[in-house]
């Protein structure tokens, strides 16, 4: 466990030197939250009653979803993961004594709360202080906020167990185009639009998935789209996720070691 | 010109050699280019309409923009790494050579996976031209080539100011993605819904609004004045401060040594 833990700290304290990187995508990252607002809102005058949230609900939404991009987004997890793979040098990982399932796992977890650190707390001052339509709100409940407290992490989870999977499959495919894996992941997890602004039998299915898991609910739990009971069951799928897609994960590592041949060269 | 057919046929030829992970690239390029449209598509099996705007006619916008999107991606991919160029000193190189800078960064990478986003733009396409409410005439027509083609000419600009930022910072500026990337992601909506604001700054200071709503607006006949068809080659303008911008930090540019 100590080896996984200085892992982690090497990767955070790492993901914490681009700090003018880190400024420069707050800006982007603003300009960014300020437009899909602005686009929803034109929808939203077209027609209110049409809106399937509150507004503000929608508006907390996409200043969460900012604040934590680097958390929840499905991309970025190990490159030098999977180029170790690629390139052969899986043989140097294989040869020391620390499961690389879990060294991946506290890596790619450590480099997200890194750049998360260093880009949420300005992106959520900021969106508390805008005007009217801009502004975010607080959770509509202590209920809300504990709920989606545990939500988050949870989400976390089944992402970094979502991106270990993508890793994994590299072992077969031998190449470093996984996009299929991200664009899936981004689209269904409602990094496009807000599930709820699905069609209705495909909404119903997809809330299902693991993708739902992922920001999805910590997001929609926040701004109180779901509430009450239905927050305990979001929660309870996000448990059932996570673990579902953790054992998935060290079963197929296990097998793909199994008949890992390391590329030469 | 002679030269560029022939860097042209190199990196066609390189890429080809990969042929399984160019057809994932490609792939991944449509897969990423319709989880776009299945956005649009889903907000409007939900609203009819937006700011008198319907799905064909949005969906008209959305090809446009991503089409010329990726033909200037697909050219000025140079651009786009160009930190990357720098910061390894392939860029020394380049300087040594008796041909114009811009031209060989231009020629020096193509990548034709990106071509993918093409295959949804025709699709699109398909649907939206006959489905529009346009009345389609010869000027119809230009004004639809004149958008892509403009379009990509922005789009190119826009590039070649990322690339310049890199002369001063060496790393490659992330805001700027807001008005590459970001421009053909909020370019799927005519940019007028964004709001009077939005709508100024695109069209007066980063003329992406030029090729795309204005333009529009003729195709529907929302204007009629021949001015409407022809502001995609005002939007040219923006190629003169990009370049000049490039220049600038081209006469301060110093090695990183590598």
């Amino acid at each position: 466990m100590k080896e996984y833990f200085a892992l982690f700290r090497i990767r955070f304290i790492n993901g914490l030197q681009y700090r003018a990187a880190a400024l420069a995508g707050l800006a982007t990252q603003f300009a960014w939250g300020f437009m899909e607002i602005l686009a929803f809102g034109a929808f939203y005058r077209a027609n209110p009653a049409a809106f399937p949230m509150e507004f503000s609900h929608f508006v907390s939404y996409i200043w969460i979803q900012q604040a934590f991009l680097h958390l929840f987004g499905p991309y970025g997890g190990n490159p030098d993961a999977v180029e170790s793979i690629v390139s052969g040098n899986i043989a140097y990982d294989l040869a020391r004594p620390m499961s690389i399932y879990n060294r991946w796992f506290a890596e790619n977890i450590a480099g997200r709360i890194a750049r998360t650190a260093l880009r949420c707390l300005p992106v959520l001052v900021v969106a508390f202080l805008l005007p009217a339509p801009f502004k975010m709100t607080l959770p509509p409940s202590l209920f809300q906020l504990a709920m989606s407290a545990i939500s988050i992490p949870l989400g976390l989870l089944v992402v970094v167990s979502y991106c270990q999977l993508d890793n994994i499959s590299t072992f077969y495919t031998m190449s470093r185009q996984n996009a299929i894996f991200v664009v899936a992941a981004d689209f269904f997890a409602g990094g496009y639009i807000p599930l709820p602004f699905f069609p209705e039998p495909l909404r119903k299915i997809v809330e299902l998935t693991p993708f739902a898991a992922m920001q999805n609910m910590p997001l929609r739990i926040y701004s109180g789209d779901i509430a009450g009971m239905d927050a305990v069951k979001a929660v309870a799928l996000q448990v059932f996720w996570c673990a579902t897609m953790l054992l998935a994960g060290k079963l197929l590592m296990r097998h793909s070691l199994k008949r890992v041949v390391a590329q030469g060269g | 010109m002679k030269l560029y057919l022939k860097y042209f046929a190199i990196n066609l030829k390189s890429q080809m050699q990969y042929k399984a992970t160019f057809l994932l690239n490609i792939f991944a390029r449509i897969v990423l280019a319709f989880a776009t449209v299945a956005g649009v598509w889903f907000m409007f099996l939900r609203f009819n309409e937006v700011e008198g705007f319907t799905l064909p006619q949005v969906l008209l916008c959305t090809a446009v923009t991503t089409m010329s999107f990726a033909l200037s991606e697909t050219f000025a991919r140079g651009f786009d790494i160009f930190p990357r160029l720098l910061g390894n000193g392939q860029f020394d190189r380049i300087l040594v050579r008796p041909r114009g800078v811009i031209f060989q960064v231009l020629a020096s990478q193509m990548e034709f996976a990106r071509l993918g986003i093409l295959v949804q733009a025709v699709f699109v396409f398909c649907y939206a031209i006959p489905n529009s409410g346009v009345h389609w005439t010869w000027d119809k027509v230009l004004t639809l080539v004149l958008m892509v083609a403009c379009g990509a000419a922005v789009f190119f600009s826009l590039f070649i100011v990322y690339a310049a930022f890199a002369f001063f910072t060496t790393e490659g500026l992330e805001f700027m993605n807001i008005l590459t990337h970001g421009g053909r992601e909020f370019g799927r909506y005519p940019y007028a819904i964004y709001g009077n604001g939005v709508l100024r700054f695109l069209t007066f200071v980063v003329p992406l609004a030029l090729f795309q709503y204005y333009p529009l607006l003729y195709l529907l006949e929302k204007e009629r004045s021949v001015l409407y068809m022809f502001t995609p080659l005002i939007a040219l303008l923006f190629l003169l401060p990009a370049y000049g911008f490039f220049r600038l930090g081209l006469r301060r540019f110093k090695s990183t040594g590598s």
